[in-house]
């Protein structure tokens, strides 16, 4: 099963790096988005408002990364990966490759965004519960919306499916990830936060268990 | 007939619940007390009853203020109407408390009761009263009613929506219980591949969505009344709103693949991703921040304190009785779409 798993990852991680512009899109749709972002705010010092712009800019992101994760297999190229790899194995290695690139594009975005605007609300954070939210965070769109991106992809209109699908799933998680994050900013102490730091994992955890049990029954469609 | 007693039993228990939910009484109460404040001396005020009748039980009626241990007997009492009385008080210096609780007692309402119905104003508010500053008890053995007619508590702010109670709630209860049929029809459809627990599965996310809309509007009609806005940010608010997105969603996905069991397996996945998440974050996130609804967020669920014997008898019976009826759609919803089946098979075949 593991060996399944890491061969599908490392093939998503090699087809990927042979199509470097189209995960570049991604990236670029981050740096577009902030740098709309920074031409009409300047900077934020306001914490809520920071925090608040950061997740939805990295929220559509990852909708938009998560879309393409069954986009090259279609059709034949589909059925040919299904006699190679059980489903199971399928799932979890997309899931595991979408978390990877999602967490990269988190820190970057999260990067190139305190760089454009303001790093005014990072002055009372703390370090530790910050790079936490991001990392949780990260970790959590990707194995959510791999699910939700496999069901897409059995459709013609798969961005537009995608978001309509997604986004009340996404939305009570990116609520307690708001929160958790906004208070890492704000430097509240983990016994505070840490229950938020706990729920998004359990969170994530549930996803990758439902995605485990119901993948099986998508693919063969 | 025997098979069907249930719907027969919903049906009158729709009914009846319909009927006398709306038009049994409330209890009476006092609407209103004008002016709000009490000062040091002499106050007379307005009191405003609801469902009340001051002028036929004047003989034996009786109004008290109370305050931390103390009562305050009005010196003057005079009966408008039954809607409206006046009394006027003689306010000592000293109180106990900021607030004054009034009581009003007859024969035949009886004791009818506003909570902090006054504010002291520029009074000197102590923790207890010396003993030679507290007055006797002045309030006489109160009068009690013969035997009241059916009716509802009479709440301050809930009033007359009190009623709602009968129709949000079994709303909610019963989406959640179709929600679950549709649920379960959906994981049958994964196991068997039989289309006929696909169509089950959406004729009851219909249905269910039909009872999310009767729960959405009285709830929203509900929050008018008594949180002043129809709409609030509430995390069990949002939550309902999210839920009903999420069924709004399986529809959209399942309409928008052809091929009908393809949107079978996609709806079934979907609803069970959905179904179990939504559920999970029902559980969590209302734990996250303060809410007015209640049951939720520290909030008491109205069964500990205001649902009374009366609402019981009532509330009861309508939860069942929606419930009964919700599934009783749903199954005319599963024979004709059954029907519909059979028949563009005969016209294929």
């Amino acid at each position: 099963m593991w060996v399944e798993i890491k061969a599908v990852f490392l093939k998503d991680l090699r087809s990927e790096w042979r199509q470097r512009h189209a995960a570049g899109s991604v990236f670029l749709y981050v740096l577009a988005s902030v740098f709309v972002a920074y031409l009409a705010f300047r900077e934020i010092a306001d914490v809520p408002t920071w925090n608040a712009l950061f997740w939805i800019i990295s929220l559509f992101a990852a909708f938009n990364a998560a879309a393409r994760s069954f986009a090259n297999e279609n059709g034949g190229r589909r059925l040919y990966l299904y006699t190679l790899a059980r489903p199971e194995a399928v799932v979890l290695g997309k899931m595991m490759y979408n978390a990877l690139l999602l967490l990269i594009m988190v820190f970057a975005g999260f990067a190139f965004f305190a760089l454009t605007l303001g790093t005014v609300p990072l002055r009372g954070a703390d370090p530790a519960a910050l790079v936490a939210a991001l990392a949780l965070g990260s970790l959590g769109l990707g194995l959510i919306l791999t699910l939700v991106s496999a069901l897409a992809s059995h459709t013609d209109n798969n961005l537009g499916l995608m978001a309509i699908l997604g986004l009340p799933v996404i939305l009570p998680f990116l609520l307690i990830l708001m929160r958790f994050s906004k208070n890492a900013l704000d430097g509240l102490p983990w016994s505070v936060n840490g229950v938020y730091a706990l729920q998004l994992g359990a969170v994530s955890v549930l996803s990758l268990a439902l995605s485990y049990i119901l993948f099986p029954y998508l693919w063969r469609e | 007939m025997a098979r069907n007693w249930w719907k027969v039993l919903s049906a009158l228990l729709v009914l009846t619940t319909l009927v006398i939910g709306l038009k049994a009484p409330l209890a009476p109460g006092i609407a209103e007390v004008s002016p709000e404040r009490l000062a040091y001396g002499v106050n007379s005020v307005t009191v405003t009853g609801y469902n009340t009748r001051f002028a036929e039980g004047e003989e034996d009626l009786q109004v008290w203020l109370s305050n931390g241990t103390q009562l305050i007997c009005p010196y003057e009492l005079s009966v408008v109407n039954d809607r409206e009385l006046r009394a006027t008080f003689s306010i000592p210096e000293k109180t106990e408390d900021a607030f004054f609780d009034l009581y009003v007692n007859n024969s035949k309402d009886g004791t009818v009761m506003l909570e902090s119905a006054f504010m002291q104003k520029d009074l000197t508010v102590v923790a207890s009263l010396p003993e030679n500053e507290r007055n006797p008890s002045c309030v006489r053995k109160p009068a009690v009613t013969e035997a009241a007619e059916f009716n509802f508590p009479n709440q301050s702010i809930l009033n007359e929506t009190i009623r709602n109670l009968f129709f949000h709630v079994p709303a909610w209860f019963t989406m959640m219980l179709l929600m679950g049929f549709s649920l379960a029809y959906s994981i049958l459809y994964l196991r068997r591949s039989d289309m006929a627990y696909d169509a089950k599965a959406s004729d009851a996310a219909t249905v269910g969505l039909v009872f999310a809309a009767a729960g959405l509007a009285t709830g929203s009609v509900w929050a008018r009344f008594t949180w002043g806005a129809w709409w609030v940010s509430d995390p069990r608010l949002n939550g309902a709103a999210l839920g009903v997105l999420v069924y709004l969603a399986y529809f959209v996905l399942k309409s928008s693949v052809n091929d009908s069991e393809k949107a079978a397996a996609l709806g079934a996945v979907y609803n069970i991703f959905a179904f179990v998440m939504m559920m999970l974050f029902i559980m969590v996130l209302p734990r996250m921040t303060d809410s007015l609804h209640p049951g939720v967020g520290g909030n008491p669920a109205f069964s500990q304190y205001d649902l009374d014997d009366n609402m019981r008898m009532i509330f009861y019976p309508a939860v069942i009785g929606w419930m009964g009826i919700g599934v009783w759609i749903m199954q005319l919803m599963n024979r004709t779409s059954a029907l519909k089946r059979a028949k563009i098979l005969r016209e294929y075949a």
